[in-house]
């Protein structure tokens, strides 16, 4: 693999990285932010095998397994704190969510 | 069969502990049974013992039972030190247990809380032999606080009543001030030696610097003085009469109060490393309050109060005896101190039984006729304690009378000054209460009248003035109201322990007969512990006889001055009891006044350094706290958002630090 398409994976990687961060900063539904953590763990997944692919090797893939599963159990517990808090309040946002302020 | 020993302090235990758990569901007479047959039982098992331990070398057995406190290099052990010392002390205290504990079956008969009061004489009588047979300072400390506690309860034992309540409270508190002193030795004695265990720091002590020995001495002092009842923290031991009889007795002169005295002698070779000063000041500590104490017993009414100085006075005498070197002798005198005073205690309460619980001898007289047995063994418990040959009382304090000529003739002449005292208010004391005339439930107008102005010896706050007047007053009404009191002798199981107590009172002396070596059993049973300290007097025939003499004269004459005032009536009693003997010298007036009055200036001060500088200390973090938080709180605003942005500059600052920061 050539150095440039490398950098174009990297470059891919970071821009996905920086939606999904915005993405977490700036949206107020949960379910989107949820999503966009996902976004963010899957782009540095994406760099890691790069960077595996690069530097020949192959520990780089192993750990995204271990990053899909731990996203996976995540996923499961975001959602279900969702789905609990939709029961209760409805249409509310993250923003609402504040009782465990300072 | 010294191995035994364990179970000497071991029954005492079951027996309170069956009787903390059970005693209520055993009741009355059983509970007393129980309790009494427990001590008993340690008395035989210690006469095993005392048998067994004339085999071992030096007659010193140790046993370590268990690790207590192992901490680093600070190890404490539940060991067991017998030897001559605590082998005697054993001897008595159980001896003397066994028979008061009978006595009380008699004397606490129909009390509602009949049970409960073996099952604090049971645990005194266990902490009083972890007391003595402790082999370290930390397991003697812990008797010391058992025996301490039990006081309390036992003084308060009729709580209902306020005096009897407060009373437990200013004994409590009085030795709290000697405890702080007995602790303070300790923490030192482990400084100097690393060690607590007798059997290991006593025989250093003479190589110790003077300095370090001096202040552990004062400090065991300051613990002694606490505990025995001398000056000036002997304030609680009248007082202490407010418990019942039996309690009186055993604790409050046989037993618990010795154990100054004893600490003392176990400790002597601090005492002979320490300062010349020290024995001096516990010889003048010691004659001056036997002084002074016999002088306020002189115009006490109450029966119990006059023995109560009696026995601050007698322990006097003992600490007199520790001070001139003479350490056998204040054994002995603790031994046959126990016998009769312990007679005269129990003598008393029979009296004070007999008579519907009537305390003043005001209202006694001419009860030799009703209580034939009390009156006889009362007797002999006086010619015991005034000295008067061949009674116990006699020998020992002459034995520590020609100690204390030894050291100094003063001492000596002191001494027989209060001997002479001694003499005069115990025949005051006989002759008030078994002969003259009957006045048995006489108001005692006039007297009443005298006693309201003057004996407020209750009266430890000037405040309670008023209320010693209701008292007397309502004194007054029963008898006015109730007309002629009929006094009777009291049932077996009280005169059994008089009788016995009342054989032992004539015949100790005999342990320690100054005439020759042989006779001197005390002495030489003694020599392992205290030998090397003790000062080992060779009194010629001459000095002796004349001592002797002069002893008995001195009883005599003390006896025929009491015989003139109070039986011929020659001479108005009240030249002699003077207001100012009756109220104790004014020292606990003195005491209310002082604390009451500058005392209180300076402890408000004190509190206010510790609202002002302790608290605002205090006070200050907590609020320099709050006062911080109040500001970082905002940061804390419950946007996720504001979380995550956070997570990512922090991320960012720390790559930021690793990547400037570190050279890879």
């Amino acid at each position: 693999m050539g150095s440039n398409l490398s950098l174009a994976y990297l470059m891919l990687s970071a821009i996905l990285f920086v939606i999904g961060g915005v993405g977490v900063l700036i949206r107020r539904n949960p379910l989107v932010m949820i999503m966009c953590v996902e976004l963010m763990l899957n782009a540095v997944n994406l760099s890691f095998v790069t960077f595996g692919k690069m530097l020949d090797d192959i520990s780089g893939q192993i750990i995204v397994f271990f990053v899909m599963v731990v996203a996976a159990a995540e996923v499961v517990v975001g959602l279900a704190l969702i789905v609990a808090m939709a029961r209760r309040r409805p249409g509310a946002t993250a923003d609402d969510l504040r009782t465990l302020r300072g | 069969m010294v191995e035994l020993v364990w179970l000497i302090p071991a029954l005492p235990l079951a027996g309170f502990l069956l009787l903390v758990f059970f005693g209520k569901r055993i009741g009355e007479p059983r509970a007393g049974w129980i309790g009494t047959g427990a001590v008993a039982l340690s008395f035989v098992t210690a006469c095993v013992v005392f048998a067994g331990l004339w085999n071992e070398p030096e007659h010193t057995f140790e046993a370590s039972l268990f690790k207590w406190i192992p901490a680093g290099n600070f190890n404490v052990d539940i060991g067991i030190l017998l030897d001559p010392l605590s082998m005697a002390m054993v001897l008595f205290i159980t001896g003397i247990a066994s028979l008061i504990h009978l006595y009380s079956i008699g004397y606490m008969h129909g009390d509602s809380r009949f049970p409960r009061f073996f099952t604090y004489l049971n645990l005194f009588v266990f902490s009083m032999l972890v007391l003595v047979l402790g082999d370290n300072l930390v397991l003697t400390f812990l008797g010391w606080e058992g025996v301490g506690a039990c006081s309390y309860f036992l003084i308060a034992f009729w709580f209902e009543k306020e005096e009897n309540a407060s009373a437990g409270k200013k004994a409590f508190i009085t030795n709290r001030v000697g405890d702080w002193g007995f602790m303070v030795a300790i923490f030192m004695t482990f400084f100097a030696f690393g060690t607590v265990t007798y059997t290991e720091f006593l025989p250093m002590a003479p190589g110790l610097a003077q300095t370090t020995a001096t202040f552990i001495a004062l400090m065991l002092f300051v613990g002694a003085i606490g505990k025995s009842a001398q000056i000036p923290l002997f304030i609680w031991l009248p007082d202490a009469m407010a418990g019942p009889t039996p309690v009186s007795a055993l604790i409050h002169a046989a037993t618990m109060v010795t154990a100054g005295v004893y600490l003392l002698v176990r400790v002597n070779p601090i005492i002979a490393a320490s300062a010349s000063w020290i024995p001096w000041m516990i010889a003048i500590v010691g004659i001056a309050t036997a002084f002074l104490a016999a002088t306020i017993a002189l115009a006490q009414q109450d029966i119990k109060k006059v023995l109560a100085y009696s026995t601050v006075s007698q322990l006097g005498y003992m600490f007199l005896a520790v001070g001139v070197g003479g350490y056998s002798a204040a054994i002995f005198h603790m031994i046959t101190h126990a016998f009769f005073k312990a007679l005269l205690f129990l003598g008393a309460g029979s009296v004070i039984h007999g008579m519907h619980e009537e305390q003043d001898m005001r209202r006694m007289g001419a009860l030799r006729r009703i209580m034939p047995v009390t009156a006889v063994t009362f007797i002999i418990g006086w010619l015991a304690i005034a000295g008067v040959p061949p009674f116990s009382g006699f020998w020992s304090k002459d034995d520590i009378l020609a100690y204390a000529l030894h050291k100094s003739p003063i001492l000596y002449v002191i001494g027989l000054i209060t001997a002479l005292l001694t003499a005069f208010y115990m025949s005051r004391l006989v002759f008030r209460v078994f002969y003259g005339d009957s006045r048995w439930g006489e108001s005692a107008e006039g007297e009443l009248a005298n006693l309201n102005a003057h004996t407020a010896t209750d009266a430890a706050d000037a405040g309670a003035e008023d209320h010693a007047d209701a008292h007397e007053d309502s004194h007054a009404d029963t008898h006015a109201g109730h007309g002629a009191v009929h006094p009777h002798e009291s049932k077996w199981p009280m005169l059994v322990p008089l009788i016995v107590l009342a054989f032992f009172a004539a015949t100790a002396g005999v342990l320690n007969l100054p005439f020759t070596e042989n006779l001197e059993f005390l002495n030489r049973w003694l020599e392992p512990v205290v030998g090397e300290n003790q000062v080992h007097l060779h009194l010629g025939g001459a000095q002796l006889t004349f001592e002797l003499l002069l002893s008995t004269t001195i009883a005599l004459l003390g006896i025929f001055a009491a015989y003139m005032v109070y039986l011929k009536k020659k001479i108005d009693p009240s030249r002699i009891e003077l207001p100012f003997f009756a109220n104790g010298w004014y020292i606990d007036q003195g005491i209310t006044a002082f604390m009451g009055g500058i005392g209180r200036k300076g402890f408000e001060l004190i509190a206010m350094f510790d609202k002002v500088v302790i608290d605002g200390a205090v006070n200050g973090v907590g609020r320099a706290t709050r006062g911080g938080a109040s500001r970082l709180r905002a940061i804390e605003n419950g946007y996720v958002r504001w979380y995550a942005l956070m997570i990512g500059v922090g991320a960012v600052l720390i790559v930021a630090f690793v990547m400037t920061q570190v050279s890879f």
